[in-house]
């Protein structure tokens, strides 16, 4: 079953400028899959479109069956709850600690705060920074960050999983540190799709590939 | 609900911390709140100790009308029958010369002074009530009696006590028109604020609204932060209040003792009071709901 499906999707920004025309393609449940094209292409607006932080010009967007499209502004929470958002410039919060970044989720969503402490702790674990959890996300290196950043995203179990160039002017190590992640969370059923334009990643996952060029779906 | 009651007090507690971090940016704050609110409230109490000085003196519109002092006992008969037969009139008061003065010994430091007079000054005089507070009335009976002979003049009391009954009514209007303008302050200053504090947390809030907060998670924090700078304010404004009165009560004995009153400034009292704080809370908390609402409206999430 489809869990993200575009169809005939466009979207102009204020100003005229075409970001996506017309595309239309479907992500199955479980699937992991990557989102590629030159800098400028659509990447972000279409992952923005998804967890509707823009609105679609025309076409219907349907995230969990749900008409992203065409949503009341008050069902915009309880979609993104569904959503692990990997944020292109990481919006870590410098005033508290790594522990408290990655309940932040958790507790907007009112959770109690026993058992989000429990799960913040356990995503800090498979992220393999637990030990770091009284740490400032400022004195934590580049790579951890990134991977502070996955816990976040993953920490309230969202059935899926959208990042925008996670491995971004980070050296190959990290990236396939954040691959595997990625990866071991597909593994247990949750949708990942990543945008990024690193061909030499896309090469090696060896997934399938959506290629946006101007806008338009390869 | 557990979560709920918990991230309600969480709120609670990061308000207080977030007060208690810039003590002196909070204290000015809580201090032009005060300000604002303690002027209509000074002005209320202080109306309010006007309006019971007023009320003892009796609004009843009456006519003090003295006699010539050659006024023969027949000469009294004559206009106490005029009097009792003009129309208007509800009660006619006899004051004897004798009786007016002993009335005058009676009073505060006077009965030295009358020890020293060598006859009665005073003329007889009659105290007449009027049927009604019509002032086209008491103008009319006024003329009427003065023409009366043996009629030495003729006084409206309650000119001076409508005069002041006219002002107290202008002096509650200036309150109201006070009241609503300083609690335009009051919002206008929780507003700023308020839109203060969410520019320095823009990146925790737009933050949180990506990963699924509600718009009700986002004002809850800003609702307790008005709602206290409310609070503080209008406990400050009180304790203005309070000591700006316990000082006029000081002079305002001394100057009650002169006219031989032991009237003192009367406190508001508690239910006043909480009616006060009452309002600037929820003044505090209308900043806060335009300040926080206008940013959720106008800012734009992003990745």
């Amino acid at each position: 079953m489809a869990i993200i499906s575009f169809s005939q999707v466009s979207k102009r920004y204020p100003g005229g400028f075409e970001a996506l025309k017309a595309v239309s393609f479907a992500v199955e449940s479980g699937e992991m899959l990557f989102l590629t094209g030159h800098s400028g292409a659509g990447k972000t607006t279409l992952l923005k479109l998804i967890a509707a932080i823009e609105r679609a010009n025309g076409g219907t967007v349907l995230v969990n069956g749900q008409n992203v499209s065409a949503i009341r502004p008050a069902a915009i929470p309880y979609l993104r709850r569904n959503l692990g958002l990997v944020f292109q410039g990481q919006k870590l919060l410098h005033d508290r600690s790594v522990f408290d970044n990655v309940m932040l989720p958790l507790i907007v969503t009112g959770q109690p705060y026993r058992e989000a402490a429990r799960r913040a702790r356990a995503a800090l674990d498979k992220v393999g920074l637990l030990r770091l959890e009284k740490a400032n996300p400022v004195t934590l290196s580049g790579g951890e960050q990134q991977r502070l950043c996955v816990a976040r995203a993953v920490v309230n179990r969202p059935a899926i999983v959208l990042a925008d160039e996670p491995t971004a002017s980070r050296d190959a190590a990290y990236a396939d540190e954040i691959m595997e992640m990625f990866s071991a969370f597909n593994q247990v059923g949750v949708t990942v799709l990543v945008a990024t334009h690193d061909r030499q990643l896309i090469g090696k996952w060896r997934k399938r590939v959506l290629t946006l060029d101007h806008g338009k779906l390869q | 609900m557990r979560a709920w009651l918990q991230h309600h007090r969480l709120s609670l507690v990061q308000t207080l911390a977030r007060l208690a971090r810039s003590p002196f940016a909070t204290t000015l704050n809580v201090v032009a709140i005060g300000v604002a609110l303690a002027l209509p409230l000074g002005a209320y109490c202080v109306l309010g100790n006007l309006e019971r000085v007023s009320g003892r003196v009796s609004v009843d519109p009456q006519l003090s009308i003295f006699l010539a002092r050659d006024a023969a006992k027949a000469d009294i008969a004559a206009v106490e029958a005029r009097l009792k037969g003009a129309q208007g009139v509800r009660a006619v008061r006899f004051v004897s010369r004798d009786a007016a003065l002993a009335e005058l010994g009676r009073s505060a430091g006077m009965d030295e002074a009358i020890a020293g007079l060598r006859h009665n000054p005073l003329p007889d005089a009659f105290v007449v009530a009027l049927s009604s507070s019509d002032t086209a009335l008491a103008d009319r009976l006024e003329r009427e009696f003065r023409s009366l002979p043996k009629v030495d003049r003729v006084l409206a009391d309650a000119a001076w006590v409508r005069r002041l009954d006219a002002l107290l009514r202008l002096g509650q209007t200036a309150v109201v028109v006070l009241s609503v303008l300083l609690g335009l302050s009051l919002v206008a200053v929780t507003f700023n604020t308020i839109r203060l504090q969410i520019l320095t947390q823009r990146d925790e809030i737009e933050l949180c609204r990506l990963i699924g907060a509600t718009h009700a998670y986002i004002r809850r924090p800003f609702f307790y932060l008005g709602s206290l700078l409310g609070l503080l304010g209008g406990l400050a404004a009180l304790a203005i209040v309070l000591a700006a009165l316990a000082v006029l009560n000081r002079d305002w004995v001394q100057l009650a003792l002169l006219y031989g009153s032991t009237l003192r400034l009367r406190f508001p009292d508690s239910s006043e009071m909480l009616t006060a704080l009452a309002f600037s809370v929820a003044l505090g908390w209308l900043g806060a709901y335009l300040s926080v609402s206008r940013h959720l409206l106008s800012s734009h999430t992003d990745l």
